[in-house]
C-alpha cells in the first residue's frame, strides 16, 4: 500500500484547495442533469409496482390476483416463487426478504410486484390484489422487545475498568434515560431502477444507489447468476444520506427479476408515501446512563445503554448500533466505562443507515449527561464539557483506542471568543428574567466522530483513470456521487496530482465493470478512500511518464516537475498534451487503476479492543435558541460553527456538507417526528406530516468556519471526511432548548427531553420543569 | 380541445387523460424532464414551474403575470389559455458556460446552492418568478416566502438565500416570455371563444366552463362530477388515492367565480380566485390574517389554491374556515335555479360532510365591513412554521366598548371534525372587562367545546392545552400587559418567537 505525501507548498497553485464549483452545477441549474428516471426509457420499457402486505404482523393465507391481471397493460404479477435464486437480500446477515411468500412483519412489507404497460397502471393494479392473512400481535415498542430479549442480533458491550465502582464511590450520581426519534432520509429523488437486457446477454441496472456493487451481487444471486451477469450503473442521485447504501437494492432486484421474466426493459420506481413506508430509516434509540462524578463534574465512572430500535431484520444493524456504542462518549473521558448495546427486534420496516450510522444516537448520550451533571451542580454546561475533554494522559476510549489529536480545546476556545459565548450568555439570562412568555436559550456542544468504515474489509477502493493522447483524462472510482461533491474533489486530486486544469478531467458514471468489488459510499469514505485510489492511478502514470521523459530527453527525474499544464524538467518543458501524444508514440500505457487500502486500522470486537478508527474529525458548534413557553414553538436564530477538516481539497464544498448536515441534525432533534399508529402503520409517510426543514427555519444567523488544522495521518492531501461530522453539531440546538427551558427553574434542573423537540415536547418539558422549581420553593 | 403554450411551442390536446396532471404530461408526454418530481403531493417544490397568466394592468393594457406552482397539482386541462414556463425554457442555449445563465441560474451556481441537484429546478423556478416580479432584490423575508415551498435536503439553504440576493448583482435580464404569450395570444383561434375547452379519453371529460352559467349547467348536466379549482387538494386524491374521476369540471376559469370587489369594505372574493390574487386586499382591512395566508401551504399553493376549495374539501384543519367563520362571512351557492346565501359557520356538517347540494357550486365567499372597534387574532400552531398543516388554528374577534368584550366569535381548526365555533369560550368572553385575566378564565371553558383527537401532528392533551395557552398570549397582546420585571423598553411581553418566516 503507497502513501503518497504532499508538500504543501506544491500544492500552492494546483487544483486541490479551491472552491471549485460542483461538476454538475450548471446542468443542475438548466435542468439537464439527469437522474435515473430521466433518460429516454428504452423501447416497449415497461414498468414494476410491488404489492404491500395489509398487516403488521402474521401469515399470508390466501393471494387473489384476479382483479389486478383484468387491468388492461398488466402483463405479470411476480411471486417470491419466481425467483430463481436467493430470496434473501440481507447485506451482511440473512433476514430481509425480497418478496414474502408467507411471514409478514411489517406493514407494507413487499409480496408481489405487478409488471404492467405504464408506472400508473402498475400501480393501480396493484392495489387491486387482494391479500388475506392471519394476524398476530406485533411487537412495536421497544421495551417490551428488551423485556423479551427480541434481538435481530445478540447484545453486545465494550469495558474499560471497574465502572460500577467507580460510580457508586464516586461523590455524586446521576441517571437518565431519553427516547431518540428517528429520521426519514427524504432525499429528494426516491428509489428507482432502470434494468435491461444488454447486448451480451446480462442485465443492465440504472440505479440510485450508493453501493453498485452491493445490487451487484444481490441482483446476480437472486437470478442465480454469476456476478459478472449484472452490471450496474449510477451517474448521480438526488440526495440519498444513507438511505440508498442498502435501500436501492430490493427495488433493483425486483426490475431484474421482471426482465429476466419478460425480456424487455423494466423500471421500478416507488411513490413518494410507499418510499416512506417500505424504506428503512435511522434508527429510534431508547437510552440510558448512570455516570459517577467528582465535585467539580469531573466523571468517574459511566455506564451506558443503547436500544437501537433496528425493525424486522439486521439489515446494517450490528454496525450501526456498534458505531452508537463507539460514540456513547463523543469528546469526553470516562475513565472507567461499560457501554451496552442492544439491538431490539420490532415490527416495522427494518432501520438502516443515516449519515452518522448510529453515531447521533450514541453521542447525545455525553452531551445529556455533560448537562445533566452542569445542572446538579449549578454549573454552566460549557465549564463541565471543557473539564472533561480527552486530552493527554486521559485519552483511551471505551474500546481502548487512544485519542491522538486534542485540538477540540483549542477549537472551543476560538469559537467562545468569536462567538462571545460568556456575554451572550449573560444577555441571555438578563433578557429571559425580564420576559416571561418567550425564553432564549445557548449552548456550545463538540463532535469527535471516528472516521473508518468498523467492517474493516469495506476500507478499500478502487479507481481507474485514462489519459487520453491529447491530454485529456478520463477518471472513474467506485465512489457514487449524492450530491456532496465527491467526483468534483476527485476530479481536483487527479488534476492537481497531474498539474492540470480542473477542466481537463472528466467524469462519467460510477459502474461495476469499470471498477469492480467497489466499497459503498458512507461512512464518510469517500474522498478518504477513493481519491486515494485515484492519487494512486495517477502516480503510476505519472511515473511512467516520469521514466519516459528522463530517458527521451536524457533529464534527470529529479527534476520533472507537472505544473500549470506543463511538464518542466532541466532541459526545457513540454505541455501536458504534447507529453501524452509523444508517449503513446513511444508506446508508454496511459492508463491505470489504482487500488488504497486504509492503515493502522484493526479491531478485536470480541475482546471490545483496538483501533477501529484510523483518524477522528471535530468540530464545535454554538447555538442560540428562542422557545415560547406557552406554546413549545421553538427557533434557531444564530450558529456558530467551527469545523475540522483537515486541510480542504475544496473549502465550498466542505462548507456545504457542513451547513447542510447541521439543518439536517437540526431538523431530526426538532421538527422531523416519525410516527406510527398502535397498528403498525407509519403515519407520518410523507411530507405533509413529515417536516423536514425548510428555507425559513435555516439560523437567521449562520457563520461557519474551517479550523486550520491540516490531518496528522497520511490521508488524501491530509483532508478530512466531511458528510456525517457535522450533522452532529445540532446537539447544540437541542442543548440550548434545555437550556432555555432550564432559565424557568433558574437553571437548577432540565426536565428530560425526548428527540424531536417538537412544540408540544418542549411544551411539556417547560411544565414539568416549572413544577419542580414550584415544588422546591414551596418545599 | 385546450390550448396553451409550453415554453416556445403552442399546444393542443384534445385526447388525454381528464386526470393527468402538467408534471406527468410534461415527464411522460413531452420527454421535458428538467421538471422533477419528489412527491407529487405538492410539498417539495421539485416540480415547480412558471404559470404566466393574461392580466389587465391599471391602464386596462394587457400584461402576462407569472407564478409559481407546483405542476404536480396542476391539471393539464386547467393549464388552457395558459402559458407554462419549465426549466429548459430558462437558458436555451445548448452546452451553456457560466456567462450563459440566467441570473439566477449563475448565481446559484457561484454560490454552490446545488448538491444533490434534484430540487435545483424548482429552486430556480421560484426565484426566476420572484426575479421577473422584483425589479430590485426584495428582501430576505420575501425571498424566505417565495422560497418556503420548495424542500432542499442538501445545503441547508444559505447558499441558496445568498443567491436570491447575488441574482441581482449581475445586469438585469428581461423576462421574454410576455412577447411569447402575446404573439401565442394573438394567433388563438377565436372560433373556440364560444365552446368550452375539454379534453377526453374515452368516457371520461374534463370541461372547463368559462363562465358561471355553462359551468352550472355542466353541474346540473353531472351531478356527480368532481369539481376543481386550483387542484391543491384534488390532484392529491388522483396521485395518491388513484382515483379515476368520469367527469372533472373545473371552476378555475368561470369568469364570475375569479373576479374580487370591494363594496365599501365588504370584500366580495371569487370562490375559483386563487389565495395570492385576494390576500393584499383582505390584508388591507384584516392585516392580522397574514399569519394565516403567509403560512397557509407555500408560494406555490397560494398561487393556485382558492378559498372556494378549501371550503369546499370540508377539511376539519384548512386555515381559512376559521378566519371565515371568525369574521361572520357568507357563502354564496349556486345552481341554475339560482343562488343561496348562507354563513361559512353553517356550511360544515360532520366530517367531509356540508350542505351543499349536487347541483350547487361555492361561487363567493363575502366577508362582511369591519367593525370599528373590532379586535383579531389569528394564531396557528405546527411542528414547521413554513407550509405545514395546522395541529390548531384558532381565530378571535372580538368588539368592545368602552373596555368590555362583546360579539365575541372564536372559532378553531384541527380540534374536531369540522372548523368549528367555540360557543362556551365566546360566553365566557362576552360581557367581560377587556383584561388578561378575562381570557385566561374563558380558556378554562376550552373543555366544554372540544375534545380533540390526538393523531400524528400532535396528541388531545397538547391541542386542548396549546389552545388554552393561545388564549392566554391573545389576552397579552390585546391588552398589552407588561411583564413581572418591567424591563423591556416598551414594557410589552414579548409573544412570538423570531422565526424568520413570521
Amino acid at each position: 500500500m503507497r502513501h503518497f505525501e504532499m508538500d504543501k507548498l506544491k500544492a500552492q497553485g494546483g487544483s486541490v484547495g479551491q472552491s471549485k464549483y460542483h461538476e454538475s452545477a450548471i446542468k443542475q441549474v438548466c435542468g439537464n442533469a439527469n437522474y435515473a428516471d430521466d433518460n429516454p426509457e428504452p423501447h416497449g420499457c415497461l414498468h414494476a409496482y410491488p404489492v404491500l402486505a395489509p398487516i403488521t404482523s402474521g401469515f399470508i393465507t390466501s393471494i387473489d390476483t384476479s382483479k389486478a391481471l383484468e387491468v388492461a397493460g398488466v402483463k405479470r404479477i411476480l411471486s417470491a416463487d419466481d425467483v430463481p435464486g436467493k430470496l434473501d437480500i440481507g447485506p451482511i446477515f440473512p433476514g430481509d426478504v425480497l418478496l414474502t411468500n408467507h411471514e409478514i412483519q411489517y406493514h407494507g412489507q413487499p409480496v408481489l410486484v405487478v409488471v404492467a404497460d405504464s408506472y400508473a397502471i402498475a400501480r393501480r393494479a396493484a392495489r387491486l390484489v387482494v391479500i388475506e392473512c392471519e394476524q398476530i400481535t406485533p411487537i412495536l415498542d421497544i421495551k417490551e422487545a428488551i423485556k423479551k430479549e427480541h434481538w435481530v442480533r445478540p447484545p453486545h458491550s465494550l469495558n474499560r475498568g471497574n465502572s460500577e465502582q467507580a460510580i457508586n464511590n464516586a461523590a455524586h450520581q446521576l441517571k437518565g434515560e431519553i427516547h431518540i426519534g428517528g429520521q426519514e432520509h427524504f432525499y429528494l429523488e426516491g428509489q428507482i431502477a432502470l434494468a435491461q437486457p444488454d447486448n451480451d446477454g446480462g442485465i443492465h441496472v440504472q440505479c440510485s444507489t450508493q453501493h453498485p456493487t452491493e445490487v451487484q451481487h444481490l441482483v446476480a444471486k437472486i437470478l442465480k447468476k454469476p456476478f459478472s451477469f449484472v452490471n450496474v450503473e449510477t451517474r448521480r442521485m438526488g440526495g440519498a444520506f444513507g438511505g440508498k447504501e442498502t435501500q436501492g437494492a430490493p427495488w433493483a432486484c425486483l426490475a431484474a427479476l421482471a426482465v429476466y421474466y419478460l425480456g424487455c426493459a423494466v423500471k421500478m420506481r416507488l411513490a413518494r408515501s410507499d418510499d416512506f413506508k417500505l424504506t428503512g430509516k435511522r434508527h429510534p434509540f431508547y437510552n440510558q446512563y448512570h455516570v459517577g462524578f467528582d465535585e467539580n463534574g469531573l466523571i468517574e465512572g459511566a455506564d451506558v445503554t443503547v436500544n437501537g430500535f433496528c425493525g424486522y431484520s439486521p439489515d446494517l444493524s450490528d454496525a450501526i448500533v456498534d458505531r452508537a456504542m463507539f460514540h456513547a462518549d463523543n469528546a469526553y473521558y470516562y475513565p472507567t466505562a461499560t457501554v451496552k448495546g442492544n439491538r431490539c427486534k420490532v415490527n416495522t420496516v427494518s432501520n438502516t443507515a443515516f449519515r452518522g450510522f448510529g453515531g447521533p444516537q450514541g453521542m447525545i448520550m455525553g452531551e445529556l449527561i455533560m448537562d445533566d451533571i452542569a445542572a446538579k451542580l449549578g454549573k454552566d454546561p460549557l465549564e463541565i464539557r471543557k473539564l472533561n475533554l480527552y486530552k493527554k494522559g486521559r485519552d483511551t476510549t471505551p474500546y481502548h483506542q487512544t485519542v491522538e489529536q486534542h485540538i477540540l480545546k483549542d477549537m472551543i476556545t476560538q469559537l467562545e471568543e468569536s462567538g462571545d459565548y460568556w456575554a451572550r450568555k449573560d444577555a441571555i439570562k438578563a433578557f429571559n428574567a425580564s420576559s416571561p412568555i418567550i425564553k432564549k436559550g445557548l449552548a456550545m456542544t463538540p463532535v469527535k466522530y471516528g472516521i473508518s468504515f468498523t467492517v474493516q474489509h469495506l476500507n478499500q477502493a478502487g479507481a481507474l483513470v485514462h489519459v487520453y493522447s491529447d491530454g485529456s483524462i478520463h477518471l472513474n472510482h467506485g465512489g457514487t456521487e449524492m450530491g456532496q461533491g465527491l467526483n468534483t474533489k476527485i476530479a481536483q486530486i487527479v488534476a492537481h496530482g497531474f498539474g492540470v486544469d480542473f477542466d481537463a478531467v472528466s467524469i462519467s458514471a460510477t459502474r461495476t465493470d469499470k471498477v469492480p468489488n467497489t466499497s459503498p459510499t458512507a461512512a464518510s469514505s469517500g474522498t478518504d478512500l477513493n481519491g486515494m485510489a485515484a492519487l494512486n492511478a495517477v502516480n503510476t502514470i505519472k511515473e511512467r511518464l516520469i521514466g519516459f521523459i528522463s530517458e527521451h530527453f536524457e533529464v534527470d527525474s529529479q527534476s520533472i516537475v507537472f505544473k500549470d499544464n506543463l511538464i518542466t524538467f532541466s532541459k526545457g518543458e513540454i505541455s501536458f498534451s504534447e507529453l501524452a501524444n509523444l508517449a503513446y508514440m513511444n508506446r508508454i500505457s496511459l492508463s491505470s487503476t489504482g487500488y488504497y487500502a486504509t492503515p493502522k486500522i484493526h479491531y478485536d470486537r470480541a475482546k471490545g479492543e483496538g483501533r477501529p478508527f484510523f483518524y477522528y474529525a471535530h468540530g464545535v458548534a454554538l447555538s442560540e435558541v428562542e422557545i415560547d413557553t406557552l406554546t413549545g414553538e421553538n427557533t434557531v436564530t444564530r450558529v456558530d460553527i467551527l469545523h475540522d477538516v483537515g486541510s480542504s481539497i475544496n473549502p465550498a464544498l466542505d462548507i456545504g456538507q457542513i451547513e447542510g448536515a447541521f439543518v439536517q441534525g437540526m431538523g431530526w432533534l426538532t421538527t422531523e417526528d416519525l410516527q406510527w399508529n398502535d397498528k403498525g402503520q407509519l403515519a407520518s409517510f410523507g411530507p405533509a406530516n413529515y417536516k423536514i426543514p425548510a428555507i425559513g427555519d435555516t439560523p437567521a444567523e449562520f457563520n461557519v468556519n474551517l479550523y486550520n488544522s491540516a490531518n496528522p495521518e497520511t490521508t488524501v492531501f491530509r483532508s478530512k471526511a466531511v458528510g456525517e461530522p457535522p450533522f452532529m453539531l445540532a446537539f447544540s440546538v437541542w442543548s440550548a432548548i434545555r437550556n432555555a427551558i432550564s432559565s424557568v427553574a433558574d437553571y437548577k434542573f432540565t426536565a428530560p427531553l425526548d428527540t424531536p423537540a417538537t412544540p408540544e415536547r418542549v411544551l411539556n418539558a417547560i411544565e414539568q420543569t416549572a413544577s419542580w422549581f414550584k415544588e422546591r420553593q414551596h418545599g | 380541445m385546450i390550448q396553451f403554450l409550453l415554453n416556445d411551442t403552442p399546444i393542443e390536446v384534445q385526447e388525454c387523460s381528464p386526470s393527468l396532471t402538467i408534471l406527468d404530461w410534461l415527464r411522460t408526454k413531452k420527454g421535458k424532464v428538467g421538471t422533477k418530481e419528489g412527491c407529487a403531493t405538492g410539498d417539495c417544490g421539485a416540480c415547480t414551474i412558471l404559470v404566466g397568466e393574461e392580466k389587465t394592468n391599471s391602464n386596462g393594457n394587457p400584461v402576462w403575470h407569472y407564478q409559481t406552482m407546483n405542476s404536480c397539482l396542476l391539471l393539464l386541462g386547467n393549464a388552457h389559455a395558459k402559458h407554462i414556463v419549465t426549466v429548459e425554457a430558462v437558458t436555451t442555449r445548448l452546452y451553456p458556460t457560466l456567462d450563459d445563465l440566467h441570473p439566477v441560474q449563475r448565481a446559484l451556481v457561484e454560490c454552490h446552492g446545488s448538491q444533490c441537484g434534484f430540487c435545483t429546478p424548482g429552486i430556480i423556478m421560484s426565484m426566476l418568478a420572484l426575479y421577473i416580479n422584483n425589479p430590485s432584490y426584495p428582501g430576505k423575508k420575501a425571498a424566505i416566502h417565495a422560497l418556503g415551498g420548495n424542500l432542499c435536503r442538501c445545503t441547508g439553504y444559505s447558499p441558496i438565500l445568498l443567491a436570491v440576493e447575488k441574482a441581482y448583482s449581475y445586469e438585469r435580464k428581461n423576462e421574454p416570455y410576455s412577447a411569447m404569450a402575446a404573439q401565442f395570444k394573438a394567433s388563438l383561434n377565436t372560433q373556440y371563444d364560444d365552446d368550452i375547452p375539454f379534453l377526453k379519453n374515452g368516457p371520461r371529460k374534463f370541461y372547463l366552463p368559462q363562465n358561471a352559467k355553462q359551468l352550472v349547467e355542466l353541474k346540473a348536466l353531472y351531478p356527480h362530477a368532481h369539481l376543481v379549482a386550483g387542484g391543491t387538494d384534488f390532484a392529491i386524491e388522483l396521485s395518491q388515492n388513484m382515483l379515476l374521476p368520469d367527469v372533472i369540471i373545473s371552476l378555475s376559469q368561470a369568469n364570475e367565480l375569479c373576479t374580487l370587489s370591494d363594496n365599501n369594505g365588504e370584500l366580495h372574493i371569487g370562490a375559483a380566485l386563487p389565495y395570492s390574487q385576494f390576500v393584499d386586499a383582505f390584508y388591507s382591512y384584516y392585516p392580522e390574517s397574514k399569519e394565516l395566508f403567509e403560512r397557509l401551504g407555500s408560494n406555490q399553493v397560494r398561487n393556485s389554491g382558492t378559498l372556494g376549495g378549501s371550503i369546499g374539501n370540508a377539511s376539519p384543519i384548512g386555515d381559512p374556515a376559521p378566519l371565515l367563520i371568525a369574521l361572520n362571512a357568507t357563502l354564496d351557492l349556486l345552481s341554475a335555479a339560482g343562488t343561496r346565501t348562507i354563513k361559512v359557520a353553517d356550511y360544515f356538517v360532520d366530517y367531509k360532510k356540508t350542505v351543499i347540494k349536487s347541483d350547487e357550486v361555492i361561487s363567493k365567499i363575502t366577508v362582511p365591513k369591519r367593525p370599528d372597534s373590532l379586535k383579531l387574532a389569528c394564531h396557528k400552531i405546527s411542528k414547521r412554521f413554513e407550509d405545514d398543516i395546522s395541529t390548531v388554528c384558532l381565530v378571535l374577534a372580538i368588539e368592545q366598548t368602552q373596555g368590555v368584550i362583546s360579539n365575541a366569535r372564536c372559532a378553531m381548526g384541527g380540534m374536531a371534525a369540522i372548523p368549528k365555533r367555540a360557543a362556551h369560550i365566546e360566553q365566557k368572553l362576552n360581557t367581560q372587562p377587556l383584561e388578561v385575566s378575562t381570557f385566561v378564565d374563558a380558556a378554562n371553558a376550552i373543555n366544554d367545546d372540544f375534545s380533540p383527537m390526538s393523531d400524528v401532528r400532535s396528541s388531545a392533551h397538547y391541542r386542548t392545552t396549546v389552545s388554552k395557552n393561545l388564549l392566554q398570549r391573545i389576552g397579552i397582546e390585546f391588552c398589552g400587559a407588561q411583564p413581572s420585571s418591567n424591563k423591556n423598553n416598551n414594557n410589552i411581553a414579548i409573544t412570538r418567537i423570531s422565526h424568520a418566516s413570521l
